[in-house]
């Protein structure tokens, strides 16, 4: 069954339009990565899904309604749940306040959510009240995307989520989400590590200049030899 | 680890050392001016504080959560000290009630009945001209500098109304003569100036407690924090923006009746005169940081109090500008840090 749908978005900041027709879906259950070169439109591509950035033409539609004009505060109520790049946690808040506002517009079941949360990442349940500001790179990662999954997602959305981190972080913060996929969540991913990525995903697109360039299964795009040598550094 | 060990983690992770060090330099330079300090200016420099706190804390959360200056925050203020004016001598002394002194005070209770209802007025007042102006000048996206001269328009109009209606004649609530109270080391404390104090410090511990307790006060931490997250994490703008001037105008209504009881009269440009402390606390503080502000109001209601020492009082503002430059020059981001 397919989650999302975005068909022919255009989208963009003020005079310059950055998404120039993208189509891609995503299927339940599904972990999906999107890869191109740095500025061809991936992040804009999640803002613009999340609401973030407006659709100018062409329409998004998760769980078969458009979403395309909706604010992001209604459009994570009904499953979609994003982490962004840089400044994903609210950093002069405690850890405990971070999943709070992640949960701000959950009804009930907020207290047993968070204990799953310590429990998928231990590190955060030992300091609870230290302030996001200074936990070190991969928590803070750790941190922001038990932010997006307060909620419940059936999608959930990375932008870039080892950006910085240590190799060895790296493969760790790549395997939670594995195992966040595990237990159904479906996972569009944005991602640097392309060779890592894809290796998890079932299927991937890549992005090039604001259009899709390519889609096929995440073995197969590691298997062609023009993508490993255009986007995965040969 | 061990306990000790633990504890002192624990306190290094809530204190930067950067704040440790500018509270020493602080308090250091303060009690080596103490000795030469008439105390009874000191005193008199922390009552005014408390009321300039007030209105400092209000404007920084404006400034943190929507993310501009808010000039027509002392006249948010010279309205409530007038709604309490009507209030007072008109409402209430029109259904024949007594406005007797209360205890040592030179006010009676009619005015602490004035006080809620003040502050609801305003409140709701400052919710209808962000409906009117601000929400669409939001919507519009237009830059923020716009924003503050859109509330420069607004400070001059409730200024203009209120000499519509009341006049620009100096005004005073109803007030019988009270005796001071008489401290060592020449310090003369009128009673009023207790209950001065007294409100704003429970209005200062009521904001902390919604700020850090409610889901409400953490989303507006929040939404000053990072608004692209908080939006993406559901929380409800609009309403931390209705939240943000509710408290904001709540203290700036009941900052102004406690400056109207302090200096014993209301003028048109009270509040339009005390912008200048109101900033240089806000500033000092850090922009968008309310313990900031709280600090700040302390630093600018002393100093400028004590200044009057050796500098003529009508200077005072321009002490509180002195501080404000320092301070833009040498350190913008404030004290305790801010959104900068």
């Amino acid at each position: 069954m397919t989650l999302l749908e975005a068909s022919g978005v255009v989208a963009g900041y003020g005079e310059t339009q950055i998404l120039h027709g993208v189509s891609m879906a995503v299927n339940q259950g599904e972990v999906v990565t999107i890869i191109g070169p740095n500025g061809c439109g991936k992040s804009t591509l999640l803002k613009t899904i999340i609401g973030l950035v407006r659709v100018r033409a062409g329409s998004v539609a998760f769980r078969g309604t458009d979403i395309s004009s909706r604010p992001p505060e209604q459009i994570v109520r009904t499953g979609l749940c994003y982490v962004p790049q840089t400044a994903n946690v609210f950093s002069s808040l405690t850890i405990l306040e971070n999943l709070e506002m992640g949960a701000f517009v959950r009804n009930s079941g907020q207290g047993e959510r968070i204990g799953e949360m310590f429990q998928l990442f231990p590190d955060l349940a030992r300091r609870t009240d230290q302030k996001a500001g200074s936990l070190s790179g991969g928590q803070r990662q750790m941190l922001a995307i038990a932010r997006a999954l307060m909620l419940d997602p059936v999608l959930l959305m990375l932008d870039e989520p080892s950006a910085g981190l240590s190799p060895a972080m790296t493969g760790l913060v790549l395997e939670r989400i594995k195992d966040i996929n595990e237990t159904g969540v479906a996972v569009l991913l944005v991602e640097q590590n392309a060779r890592e990525a894809l290796q998890m995903s079932h299927r991937g697109y890549i992005l090039v200049a604001g259009e899709t360039r390519l889609e096929d299964t995440g073995p197969q795009l590691l298997n062609n030899p023009e993508v490993a040598r255009l986007y995965l550094g040969g | 680890m061990s306990t000790l060990q633990n504890i002192s983690t624990r306190i290094r992770r809530k204190w930067a050392p950067g704040h440790t060090i500018v509270l020493i330099v602080i308090l250091a330079v303060a009690a080596g001016f103490l000795p030469f300090v008439k105390m009874g200016l000191v005193v008199n420099g922390v009552f005014l504080a408390s009321i300039i706190a007030l209105g400092a804390i209000g404007l920084t959360l404006i400034y943190g959560i929507l993310d501009f200056a808010n000039v027509a925050h002392g006249d948010y203020m010279t309205m409530g000290a007038y709604v309490a004016l009507f209030i007072v001598a008109g409402v209430i002394a029109a259904i024949g009630a007594e406005s007797q002194g209360l205890g040592p005070f030179t006010f009676g209770y009619p005015l602490l009945i004035a006080i809620p209802l003040t502050a609801a007025i305003v409140a709701l007042g400052a919710i209808a001209l962000d409906a009117v102006i601000y929400r669409r000048l939001r919507n519009w996206r237009v830059n923020t500098a716009v924003v503050s001269m859109a509330s420069l328009g607004v400070a001059i109009a409730l200024r203009g109304l209120v000499q519509i209606i009341w006049s620009s004649d100096t005004q005073n609530y109803p007030r019988e003569s009270r005796q001071v109270f008489h401290l060592p080391m020449d310090v003369r404390i009128p009673p009023d100036n207790i209950f001065i104090a007294l409100v704003a410090v429970i209005l200062a511990v009521a904001v902390y407690l919604l700020l850090t307790r409610t889901k409400m006060g953490k989303a507006m931490r929040a939404t000053a924090d990072n608004p692209d997250l908080a939006l993406v994490s559901g929380i409800e703008t609009a309403r931390v923006i209705r939240w943000t001037w509710v408290i904001g105008a709540v203290l700036a209504a009941v900052a102004g009746i406690l400056l109207a009881v302090f200096q014993a009269h209301l003028v048109p440009i009270m509040g339009w005169k005390f912008l200048i402390p109101l900033f240089a606390a806000v500033v000092l503080g850090g922009i968008g940081n309310p313990y900031g502000a709280l600090a700040g109001a302390f630093i600018i209601g002393v100093t400028s109090e004590v200044s009057t020492q050796w500098i003529n009082p009508s200077y005072k503002p321009a002490v509180a500008f002195a501080i404000m430059i320092a301070m833009l020059l040498v350190r913008p981001r404030g004290l305790f840090g801010g959104q900068g």
